[in-house]
């Protein structure tokens, strides 16, 4: 039996609180099969997000003992470690109930972007497309979590800090534009509440499900938009 | 037909011309009929999408988040058909007329790299000129493709292999694709209501008339009235029908799923032979996605996962990329195909392997597939779409229609078939719009 301390919260309620229960888990289990089994067999009214079940949708993020991670790839095994797991919704994002939260607020910092869902894919050396295909293609590796807000120390006291998310998707087009505006991108990244506000605290970075390694994006843009803003000054083009 | 409070507007927002058909007495118009979907995976997406372009109130309501059914965790392979060509001509055909549509109306929501079945062992050097024939037969293009080109297209294929075929296959978002239809249809006055759940169908005698629902979110518990209820509930599809006491011959035929990490192909990699257990390999993102295998389950919410499932997979994806014998897996799971029949019970198969003359690899334990060998439980019954109008039923039911079975891939067709039926039985007289009609991109599925 495992122990698991789960945020419960529905509108109307007066305070979140949480709720103990004891799983059952197979090996190999992972924390949202914990939740869906707790749905299943203790209490059906839990609410959590889920879809793909392997790190590519992106809608499982919660707070697991105050870290945050996907729960379908999260092995209870690996955070047990024979104590009560806590698992909590993430934070700077609105939560709909329980452990579900309103992508809204992540996904609007991430519109004026608009990164492609496809990129090109990485290929193996020699490696040559058929016949009909000019390169192969892959899905961009964000997968639009919400991890690295929740993680993101300058989020927690600004509100209106694009995020890393959002300037990990601007180096993205600046890297491979895909037919958008570079220039339009780099103003966006310029901007007040936009990268030079990182502190460079990591934690994007850290969390990160899907190695877009948002920190060491937004270090690139910084200095891409260092450049550019030093280029227009000086008049060179 | 005796009505409830409909859930809140409905919003006829997509009423274009359909609603003309909708007919008027005395001056008065009448609203458009409201149908209730039960069920938010690409299917209960594609019906609500179709139906709200044809000017009809649709909600749709779903226990979880929308797509947290089988739709998010199937292999993402946007199907060109050809797996099916020799098994199940049907849904070939479907496939492929149903995969050049999804590419126009979904732009940009596939990895448009094409598929390649693969030869790597005798036997499926045999089977390599019934599978050609039978693409052609069931139009979908293939093209034979020497070995070594085949190396220099996917460098990682097995050194065994013979040659291979090209196919279009793809690979989708399992959650972003479909994703555009709800989007979509939203913007056409559908009415979404997740982490709801149907707790009864309500009925006047025989005659269905709406749904009660409980919002986990609120804990609140209320009814929906309607002209039509729609089950879409996939693998709860049994379970929906029972709360308006109708069966419906459903079969859960689960099967296993492997993430395995790094993207070992660009290309989605079938095995050249028949439909087998362990014979796709499907590149996302940074994974390759491997599966799948087949048996009977009982229960949609607790599947079980076989012994040894994963090492069979992992074992036949290696014969054909030899790099996955030893990559990580990053993640396991199950997931539900709804089929529609009776399947004759009969015991699990034994996972099938390929030669270890030309591939060197196999498992001396498992050698030996037998090219007639009976598929795994599960797998005979054919993978096309039914569409139950229960007013047909032994025991009519009005105002109720179950849809399950079909694929991901033919979600649109098999809303057509139902939107059809849907308007039949309301008499109206409107058309399906949805193959050429482009859908919003997934990101507006968060826009307010
Ligand atoms: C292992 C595997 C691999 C597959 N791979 C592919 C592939 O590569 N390509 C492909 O095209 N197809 C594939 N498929 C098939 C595909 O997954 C299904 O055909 C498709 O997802 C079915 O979608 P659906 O909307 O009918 O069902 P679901 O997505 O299961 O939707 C039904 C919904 O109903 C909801 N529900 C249930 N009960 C209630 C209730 N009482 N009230 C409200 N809501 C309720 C559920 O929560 C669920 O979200 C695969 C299937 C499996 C099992
Ligand atoms: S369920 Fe898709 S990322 Fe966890």
């Amino acid at each position: 039996m495992t122990s698991f301390r789960v945020y419960r919260s529905r509108r109307g309620d007066l305070e979140p609180h949480f709720e103990d229960f004891e799983v059952e888990v197979q090996a190999g289990a992972t924390v949202l099969d914990a939740l869906l089994a707790i749905r299943r067999e203790m209490d059906p009214s839990l609410v959590v997000r889920h879809s793909c079940m392997h790190a590519s949708c992106g809608t499982c993020g919660v707070r697991v003992d105050g870290r945050e991670r996907l729960a379908c790839d999260t092995r209870v095994a690996d955070v047990a470690r024979g104590k009560t797991i806590r698992v909590e919704p993430l934070v700077n994002q609105r939560v709909v109930a329980d452990l579900a939260t309103d992508m809204l607020d992540f996904q609007a910092r991430l519109e004026p972007v608009g990164l492609p869902l496809l990129r090109t894919a990485e290929s193996e050396a020699g490696a040559e497309p058929p016949d009909g295909i000019k390169s192969y293609v892959r899905f961009e590796s964000c997968i639009e979590c919400g991890l690295c807000l929740s993680a993101c120390p300058v989020a927690h006291l600004d509100a209106d800090f694009i995020g890393p998310a959002a300037l990990a998707a601007a180096e993205r087009i600046v890297e491979e534009p895909r037919g958008r505006d570079v220039g339009t991108v780099l103003a966006l990244a310029s901007e007040p509440d936009s990268a030079w506000r990182c502190r460079d605290a990591m934690q994007c970075t850290a969390v990160c499900p899907s190695a877009v390694e948002p920190a060491t994006a937004l270090s690139r843009i910084r200095r891409r938009v260092a450049v550019d803003g030093a280029r227009r000054l000086f008049g060179r083009r | 037909m005796d009505r409830m409070t409909h859930g809140s507007g409905g919003g006829a927002g997509g009423a274009r011309g359909a609603g003309d058909a909708l007919g008027t007495t005395r001056g008065i118009r009448a609203p458009a009929p409201h149908v209730v979907i039960v069920g938010g995976g690409g299917t209960g997406g594609a019906i609500a999408h179709d139906l709200s372009l044809r000017g009809l109130r649709v909600t749709l309501v779903e226990r979880g988040e929308i797509t947290s059914g089988s739709t998010g965790r199937h292999h993402g392979l946007l199907h060109s058909g050809a797996r099916y060509v020799t098994t199940d001509r049907s849904s070939a055909i479907e496939c492929s007329a149903e995969n050049k549509i999804l590419r126009r109306i979904c732009p940009g929501s596939f990895e448009e790299n094409d598929g390649l079945y693969v030869a790597i062992s005798d036997d499926d050097v045999a089977f390599a000129d019934r599978f050609l024939e039978a693409c052609w037969q069931c139009a979908v293009p293939a093209k034979r493709i020497n070995r070594d080109t085949a190396l220099r297209m996917e460098p990682q294929l097995s050194p065994a292999l013979r040659f291979a075929v090209q196919v279009p296959d793809a690979t989708m978002d399992a959650m972003r694709m479909p994703l555009r239809f709800f989007a979509t249809a939203r913007r056409h006055g559908l009415e979404i209501k997740p982490f709801t759940e149907v707790t009864a169908v309500k009925m006047t005698g025989r005659t269905v008339n709406g749904v009660a629902v409980r919002d986990h979110s609120t804990g609140r518990d209320y009814e929906i009235g309607a002209d039509v209820v729609i089950n879409a509930a996939g693998a709860w599809a049994g379970k929906v029908a029972a709360l308006a006491e109708v069966k419906v011959p459903l079969v859960l035929s689960p099967g296993v799923m492997v993430a395995i990490r790094g993207r070992h192909c660009n290309m989605a990699v079938s095995r050249l032979n028949s439909p087998g257990d362990g014979d796709a390999l499907v590149p996302q993102r940074g994974l390759t996605l491997a599966g799948t295998s087949s048996w009977i389950a009982t229960n949609p919410d607790d599947l079980g996962l076989p012994q040894g499932d994963v090492e069979m997979i992992v074992r036949e994806g290696a014969l054909m990329i030899p790099a996955l014998a030893t990559a990580k897996i990053r993640a396991v799971w199950v997931s539900a195909r709804p089929l529609i029949g009776e399947p004759e019970p009969r015991p699990r198969r034994r996972a099938r392997s390929a030669h270890a003359a030309t591939s060197g690899a196999a498992d001396p334990a498992t050698d030996g597939r037998e090219p007639t060998g009976q598929p795994s439980p599960g797998r005979e019954l054919a993978r096309g779409m039914r569409c139950l109008d229960h007013a047909t039923d032994a025991t009519p039911t009005q105002g109720f229609v179950t849809v399950a079975g079909g694929k991901a891939t033919t979600l649109r067709a098999m809303a057509e078939v139902t939107a059809d039926l849907v308007c039949a039985k309301l008499g109206l007289d409107c058309q399906c719009e949805t193959a050429d009609y482009v859908l919003l991109p997934h990101t507006a599925w968060y826009g307010a």
